[in-house]
């Protein structure tokens, strides 16, 4: 890693924050990393946990090819370096959710060397560095709450398999952190290596933080293990920023230390630190040869790879000459980047259908709290809609009761939705004629008003016209028709 | 370097045995023996050398860890767990139970 | 005729073959033997009850003219082999009852080859140990002479085999452990290639050491069980190796290119490695292994001398390597899932230290701090990474032997069976006792111990033939062609008192 950190200098009460990130993501196989039993969420325990799981004497680790994919897969799409040979490595240390009292982990040499992830923060482009990813499998889980005095092991969880992911301590903020966390997040499962679900465990941060005096050289830092929530995350880094400096402030000295964070009480707190945690007497697993991935296997996954978020985005300003905003907007997922690319396909207006999806759509899938995939007007309905607005059968007002009955579902035909609601706009000019004379005939007051100068006056005739029309006149024509009318 | 009784207590404690009081010093004195033993591989030059942590890398061919597809193929049932836990010394409601663990 | 207890493997399957004795009758035979010599103290877990049941089913089967090379011969396990159907201790206190949901893989093609079992045989403690005097439960005595310890650390198999308990017996070497006994009790026995034999279901002591082979009377017996344990296994172990079975009973009767009926090993190059005959061999296994070479030597083939300069180091290798990898192996040890765990603690940490320390023995105990220590931060690279080295080193030896000779020949160990507690309160000289076997399985080559003749106190002493990697069929053919024109590997001890029972 020669490349040097981003400048950026964000003081908290003069001091600097420097953070990095450690993210354990559950990659999305069927079957475990080292064993062959399913890695499905919320079995009955000890279930899904085989002799191999379970660390049963005699038993011995296979590996699952479609782990090591899913790790090339990672390796691609942030630029890092896939090695054609990694080694697997054994992490000795004694916890009853261990059951081997070693995790196989990756050490010296990851599956994948360096990288980086690129996103916007507050719409400027911002890359935090990777260190590594390196595969290791998932220990078990402790149950405190069932049994007094005892803990209860459950492990289904040994040995699904992890991607952990490390960066640089390149961000600054808490809120690069989290934007940083997002990016990621939706990196990881746009090219489908994990499912995502952060309740279930499957994307676990762990945020290390530290701060110092600007130019002054990195301070000790705390690690808050197992940030599940985007929102927590940001709460538990503020804290412990704030903490930190207090500390400091206070003459204290800061301990390294490994904190958990509290939603309730929105602090965090010293974990009871694992002993010889300084000691965990890494060494290559005699159970498992060297990884070796070939450059034609790195090409096949290349290959199958689908088009990363940036790059889409980057396509969709070029192409469409969406703003970087929207077109960030619109890559937050497959299925909204899907969603946009169906309908514009379909009606040929990338902006308007842009509008619609980040205005009418979003607002409708926030209140019913909606995933896209889920949404009741899908792409090509919604392009029927936006190609309506663009050959001018209705207006955007009338568009939106449209919207709206397509989204209740009272038929998903836009042109006889059209029709029932008589939505139509008028842009038969004789008929609008025809009503346009009357009403300059009808108020002759106003026309007067209007031949002195008086806008309003216009506006008054135009508001009649629109009356007479029901609201299907098509409001432009009508400008153009009254002042022709008038000034003839 | 001769290990010392501290090194005795670290060790123990990295591999959760008891030190032994009776039986330290003779532990100790075996221990030493044995790396009096080892010290003659100072003399070796290994420069350059590849350790060699899988037999199979010295067979002509090199090693390469096996790759298998990603397929389940274990019993998810309460049968096969009675048959795992069958030697657990302490089992309740499928879970293992040990004294409780404080995080 | 010869009896049943004297047959073997090969001769056995033979008599059950051609119907002149039922399986009933041999395991009935071998069964009161067993009992006679249970002083002998070979078995941990007997289990005549099973093997009646076996050989009846094995009797219908013979009955109904089916064929399997093993149809309803009795052997037994070495007790690190897991096993449905009988407990697994692994010679320590820490598994005293384990119940294994799986068959080893090895125990389960013998089984589909139609063996039958006798029980668990007695071994060192996580087979860890030359003299089987590391045993959590009886200790074996030597059948020649019960007041000799049988070797280690497959003490158990060799001693059963040698008493004539059992018609052959599968053994594990990590460092010596098959063919060291071997050589204490008389028998033949062969450790294959690293990862020929899977090991799965096989109790790790060394990973990258660990190796199962049969044990028996002789090279076809071995040749008989070794075509049944060998094949890859890749479902269940990444270091099995993925290479086509061999039918090495095929193999002993493969005719040399070039050979005659009275000069059957001509043109085999025998290398003798000068590091083999230095001061630290006792005369009188010189002198028997120096006869024994005479013979092959009568019989067609030449002695080379080769160089293996790094022997005397494949000590301290060995023993930094195996217990670092032992000190993690057997971390799963801890009384939660499985095992020994301590009455009384106080907490978790607690139950974890007592539990282990009273369940895991003396020695292996030692070699676990031994192998936590040269792990540990700051003496990795010294030991563990510098040792790795040399062992390269150690197999680039062999292959440069090799380029002079066919298969290596030696002693297997410096001295006959020593007497039971000797050096049982010097650790480090049970080491020093390993040095002619532990650089064979450091390089992960094939070795074997093959009777050839008796030394100080009438002790039998092994010769061992080391060949290149997958060459077992070599060795095989050499050792049965010795076997041939010599008969120590049918001299058996004079067993008069079942009052070994003692």
């Amino acid at each position: 890693m020669s490349a040097v950190a981003p400048q950026k200098s964000l003081l908290v009460n003069g001091y600097e924050v420097v953070i990095g990130f450690e993210t354990h993501t559950q990659l999305s196989t069927h079957s475990k990393i080292f064993s062959r039993s399913s890695v499905a969420f919320g079995a009955e325990p000890n279930t899904q946990a085989s002799v191999v799981d379970m660390a049963l004497p005699g038993t011995l680790p296979v590996m699952n090819k479609g782990a090591v994919e899913r790790a090339i897969k990672l390796g691609l799409a942030v630029g890092g370096y896939v090695s054609d040979k990694s080694v697997f490595a054994r992490k000795n240390y004694f916890y009853p959710d261990l059951p081997k009292g070693y995790q196989i982990s990756q050490f010296e040499i990851p599956v994948v060397q360096g990288g980086a992830v690129s996103f916007l923060l507050d719409g400027e482009p911002t890359s935090v560095r990777l260190v590594r990813a390196h595969l290791e499998e998932d220990a078990g889980k402790s149950l405190h709450d069932d049994f007094v005095g005892q803990s209860g092991i459950d492990l289904n969880r040994a040995g699904t398999p992890l991607l952990e992911i490390v960066t640089e301590p390149d961000m600054r903020s808490s809120a690069e952190a989290v934007a940083y966390a997002k990016e990621l997040h939706k990196l990881v499962t746009w090219i489908g290596i994990c499912d995502g679900n952060m309740q279930e465990g499957s994307f676990r941060c762990d945020a290390n933080v530290s701060v110092r005096k600007p130019g002054a050289e990195l301070g000790t830092r705390r690690e808050i293990k197992n940030l599940n929530s985007f929102r927590f995350m940001q709460q538990a880094i503020d804290f412990e920023i704030l903490w930190q400096i207090e500390q400091i402030e206070d003459g204290y000295a800061i301990q390294q230390a490994t904190v958990l964070f509290d939603p309730d009480t929105g602090e965090t707190r010293a974990m009871r630190t694992k002993e010889d945690a300084a000691d965990y007497r890494y060494f290559p697993d005699p159970d498992l040869p060297p990884l070796v991935i070939s450059r034609e296997w790195v090409a096949r996954v290349q290959a199958a790879m689908p088009e990363l978020p940036r790059v889409m985005a980057k396509r969709l300003i070029e192409t469409h000459g969406l703003s970087v905003y929207d077109a960030d907007m619109l890559t937050a997922s497959q299925h909204t980047a899907a969603y946009f690319e169906a309908a514009t396909s379909g009606c040929g207006q990338p902006k308007l259908v842009a509008n619609w999806m980040m205005g009418e759509l979003s607002k409708r899938l926030n209140g019913d709290g909606l995933e896209i995939a889920h949404a009741p007007v899908q792409a090509l309905l919604l392009a029927a809609l936006v190609a309506r607005i663009q050959d001018q059968t209705i207006s955007n007002n009338a568009a939106r009761q449209v919207f709206d009955a397509l989204w209740n579902g009272e038929s998903a035909d836009v042109d006889a939705l059209i029709e029932s609601k008589g939505l139509k706009q008028m842009n038969d000019t004789t008929a609008l004629e025809a009503i346009i004379a009357d009403v300059v005939a009808a108020n002759p007051d106003n026309v007067v008003q209007f031949k002195a100068g008086k806008d309003k006056a216009f506006n008054a005739l135009v508001g009649q016209v629109m009356k007479a029309s029901k609201g299907k006149a098509n409001p432009q024509q009508v400008n153009d028709l009254l002042r022709a009318a008038l000034e003839a | 370097m001769a290990l010392t009784s501290d090194d005795m207590a670290r060790l123990s404690r990295l591999a959760r045995l008891e030190v032994n009081p009776q039986t330290q010093q003779q532990t100790l004195d075996t221990l030493n023996g044995f790396f009096k033993l080892v010290e003659q591989m100072n003399a070796v030059d290994t420069d350059g050398v590849e350790p060699l942590a899988h037999p199979t890398d010295a067979m002509g061919t090199v090693a390469e860890l096996r790759l298998r597809d990603d397929v389940v193929s274990e019993p998810a049932t309460e049968q096969a767990r009675t048959a795992n836990q069958a030697s657990a010394p302490a089992v309740e409601r499928g879970l293992f139970l040990v004294p409780k663990v404080i995080e | 005729m010869s009896a049943i207890h004297e047959w073997g493997v090969a001769e056995t399957a033979r008599q059950l073959a051609s119907k002149q004795v039922s399986s009933t009758e041999v395991t009935q035979a071998l069964i009161q033997r067993c009992e006679a010599y249970q002083g002998m103290g070979a078995f941990v877990h007997f289990a005549p009850e099973l093997a009646l049941q076996s050989a009846k089913e094995a009797d219908v089967r013979l009955g109904a003219g089916e064929r399997a090379a093993l149809l309803g011969v009795p052997l037994a396990h070495k007790d690190v082999f897991v096993t449905k159907t009988m407990p697994t201790t692994a010679g320590s206190r820490m598994l005293a009852g384990y119940k294994s949901p799986f068959n080893a893989t090895v125990v389960q093609r013998l089984m589909d080859a139609g063996a039958i079992s006798l029980g668990k045989l007695n071994c060192d403690e996580f087979a860890m140990g030359s003299g089987n005097e590391n045993s959590a439960y009886s200790l074996v005595k030597n059948p020649w002479d019960t007041s000799r310890v049988p070797g280690g650390s497959s003490g158990g198999s060799a001693a059963a085999v040698a008493a004539g308990l059992v018609a052959g017996a599968t053994g594990t070497d990590t460092g010596g452990s098959i063919r060291q006994p071997a050589s204490f009790c008389g028998i033949t026995g062969i450790k294959p290639t690293y990862g020929l034999c899977s090991r799965f279901g096989m109790v790790a002591f060394a990973s990258s050491l660990d190796q199962a082979g049969p044990m028996a009377k002789s090279a076809e017996d071995c040749a008989v069980m070794l075509s049944h344990m060998t094949g890859p296994d890749l479902d269940h172990d990444s270091t099995s190796l993925d290479v086509a079975k061999v039918d090495y009973v095929a193999a002993l009767h493969q005719p040399r290119l070039g050979a005659t009926a009275d000069k059957p090993l001509l043109g085999l190059r025998v290398g003798l490695p000068s590091e083999f005959f230095g001061a630290g061999l006792s005369v009188d296994v010189n002198a028997a292994v120096q006869v024994a070479l005479k013979q092959l030597t009568d019989m067609g083939a030449t002695l080379v001398d080769i160089s293996l300069p790094r022997t005397e180091l494949s000590i301290p290798v060995y023993y930094i390597i195996a217990p670092a990898e032992a000190s993690s192996n057997l971390s799963r040890f801890d009384g939660v899932r499985y095992g020994h765990r301590a009455k009384d603690y106080d907490d978790l940490g607690d139950m974890y230290q007592r539990s282990r320390s009273e369940g895991f023995g003396p020695e292996v105990q030692r070699r676990i701090l031994i192998g936590a220590y040269v792990l540990s931060h700051g003496y990795y690279d010294a030991y563990y990474v510098k040792a790795q080295k040399i062992r390269r080193l150690i197999a680039q030896d062999f292959q440069a032997a090799f380029q002079q000779c066919d298969v290596i020949a030696g002693p297997v160990a410096p001295t006959v069976a020593w007497g039971i507690g000797e050096k049982s309160n010097d650790p480090v000289a049970n080491y020093l006792a390993d040095i002619f076997t532990l650089s064979t399985s450091l390089a992960g080559l094939p070795g074997m111990s093959v009777p050839a003749g008796f030394g100080a106190g009438a002790m039998p002493v092994g010769l061992q033939l080391v060949g290149n990697y997958l060459n077992e069929s070599a060795l095989l053919h050499t050792a049965h062609s010795f076997q041939q024109a010599t008969d120590w590997h049918r001299r058996s001890p004079s067993l008069l008192t079942p009052g070994a029972a003692a």
